[in-house]
């Protein structure tokens, strides 16, 4: 019984984080037709940025309250400043090439940013344990847990909660919706394009920067960390369906309690499962499961 | 008149490689035996992108004939580079005979995400299995070819000179391929499928074939990497050895069957030196060098070559 509450347990927060990553992506893909590979990285740059100010936060004796400020604020700035460079630096000027093309222009960035980190921060790993550590532990059963997941399940929930708000009940978010049904159309009706483009791509930007603030108290920062990232957030978008949001949600809550029932019963299997279960998928739903058919244009 | 030149290209460039083979120092033809097989891979990637298709998983084949390679001679105990080089590539193009199967129906995004995904299935299986050293792979060595015992020493060369004989090969038989029939139902394919499967031809079909034609190249090649350098570990099959081979693809351009080959030496022997002088800077040299191809030179390093020729 507590082995099954443990995986559920486990597998929620994984997805948690997993979500975070994939709202983003799915985001950004839905919007804009990108696939956007300088995902990891933006992570990646959470990461560090969240290190470094809440380490610098901690180090000149200010309240260890104050750390989790600095987590949201590292997440901002990555997003404020990394989007709006990205989108507008280097993305608008590729506009109107296929998919693909696009796939390599941010996976060129990627390649990019990595060096870019390392330049900046250094090969040496980071610590941030003071967040993770500060909250304590919880018991369910005879195992304790540290009460730092429950944070990473609410910031997880409030975010789908607060975007799926913003997409279907606000006045903008239905623009953006109009954007992804027809971009053509809606720039003919007088939306303007350019900026429902820049806002998306930064808003992305910041839900990666934020997966990656809020991962940081849990792992070493070191480099390589955005690598492995990208390709389990492809996976749990493409499982829900590119483009939907309720997509990233259940292909997160899938692809996260089939990795942590591998962790613990067949450890082996654990990078398998992930991709067995997106190939499986695809399969069944070569669009994956939340997506609408789309016309064949000839 | 093009493809006389081209045929002449190859024969030129086969007979140098092999002049090299002999006379070289052991760094270069290590370097170039590299370079060729990560060609192979690459000859088999652009055959897809003539298509239309980008591949983000071609290092699944990649380490299926690296690794089928080095099994045959750890395991079996057979350690003749001609047969290990025929395990590879058989071994890569029995798996994407099936999951071809499956993988023909995707376009686009989806099939480079799928294939991808088959990838990392590989890189995992490996990594956690501790028979086949994790992480670390292990080490291969290859004594004869063909019942032929070698001396140590020249069997880096003689390799070296197998792999250029598998490219002069491959490059002809591709070639012949892309003017035959197949090979431009294959672009009409990449310019508008559906007009295609409307004139009568099966999509399917040829993207299968093309598929199955892809990853055999794929696991040649695997196979003379792992003969080049001796090794064999998990990253062969990693997600971003996929994506070098992208780059390379890229960085020649899909014109030409010789293309991949040069692209590839020219992007090994830049990692030799970019790794002595500034390894720190490699990726973001590799990163800034896509994007001005993509945005200038759309057709790849070849759009130079072919087009002084047109001039002239």
């Amino acid at each position: 019984m507590s082995n099954i509450v443990s995986v559920l347990f486990d597998g929620v927060v994984y997805s948690s984080w997993l979500f975070l990553m994939a709202a983003g992506l799915t985001l950004i893909y839905g919007v804009m037709k990108i696939l956007n590979i300088a995902h990891g990285s933006l992570y990646a740059l959470g990461a560090y940025v969240a290190a470094t100010i809440a380490g610098a936060w901690l180090a000149a004796g200010h309240a260890a309250i104050g750390s989790y400020a600095m987590l949201a604020v590292a997440a901002l700035l990555v997003g404020a400043v990394m989007g709006p460079l990205l989108e507008r630096g280097l993305l608008r000027w590729m506009y109107g090439k296929d998919e693909v093309v696009l796939l390599l222009v941010t996976y060129a960035a990627f390649l990019v940013l990595e060096d870019a980190i390392k330049l900046v921060w250094g090969v040496e790993s980071m610590l941030l344990p003071e967040p993770y550590a500060l909250p304590g532990n919880f018991q369910i059963g005879t195992l304790a847990y540290p009460v730092y997941n429950l944070i990473l399940i609410a910031v997880a929930v409030a975010v789908g909660l607060v975007l799926a708000a913003a997409l279907y009940r606000t006045r903008q978010g239905k623009l953006l919706l109009a954007v992804i049904h027809d971009r053509e159309m809606s720039a003919a009706m007088g939306i303007n394009v350019d900026r429902v483009y820049l806002v998306t791509f930064t808003v992305g930007s910041m839900l990666a920067g934020l997966g990656g603030a809020l991962t940081a108290p849990t792992i070493a920062v070191s480099p390589g960390i955005g690598v492995e990232v990208i390709v389990l957030s492809f996976a749990v978008v493409v499982v829900g369906g590119l483009g939907s949001l309720g997509g990233a949600a259940l292909g997160a809550l899938m692809v996260g309690i089939v990795r942590s029932a591998a962790v613990r019963y067949w450890p082996e299997a654990e990078l398998f499962t992930i991709y067995f279960v997106m190939a499986l998928v695809l399969i069944a739903r070569p669009r994956g499961l939340f997506s609408a058919p789309e016309a064949r244009k000839i | 008149m093009s493809r006389d030149r081209t045929l002449t290209a190859l024969a030129a460039a086969s007979a140098a490689l092999l002049l090299l083979a002999a006379i070289a120092p052991q760094w270069l033809v290590f370097l170039l035996a590299l370079a060729l097989a990560k060609g192979l891979v690459v000859l088999g990637l652009v055959l897809l992108m003539r298509t239309g298709l980008v591949s983000f998983g071609q290092g699944l084949y990649f380490g299926l004939g690296a690794y089928a390679a080095a099994l045959l001679g750890h395991r079996g105990g057979i350690a003749d580079a001609a047969l290990m080089i025929a395990a590879g590539t058989a071994c890569a193009a029995a798996v994407a005979a099936i999951l071809g199967l499956l993988l023909a129906r995707y376009r686009d995004i989806f099939f480079a995400m799928l294939s991808l995904a088959f990838s990392m299935i590989l890189y995992g299986v490996l990594v956690k299995s501790s028979a086949l050293g994790s992480t670390d792979g292990f080490n291969l060595h290859a004594k004869g070819v063909a019942g032929v015992a070698l001396a140590a020493g020249v069997e880096r060369r003689v390799f070296f000179a197998l792999s250029v004989i598998a490219m002069c090969g491959a490059a002809w038989l591709l070639h012949r391929y892309l003017s035959s029939h197949w090979g431009r139902l294959s672009e009409a394919i990449r310019d508008n499928e559906l007009r295609v499967e409307y004139l009568g031809a099966s999509v399917y079909r040829v993207v299968y074939v093309n598929y199955v034609a892809a990853c055999a190249l794929a696991g040649l090649g695997g196979a003379f990497a792992a003969l080049a350098v001796g090794h064999v570990d998990p990253e062969t099959a990693y997600w971003t050895t996929s994506g070098e081979f992208v780059f390379i693809a890229i960085l020649g351009g899909t014109g030409n069957v010789l293309a991949p080959f040069l692209a590839a030496a020219i992007f090994e022997g830049l990692r030799t030196v970019a790794s002595q002088y500034a390894p720190n800077v490699w990726q973001m040299t590799l990163g800034f060098a896509m994007l001005a191809i993509i945005m200038f030179l759309p057709g790849g390093l070849w759009t130079l070559v072919s087009g002084r020729r047109k001039a002239a």
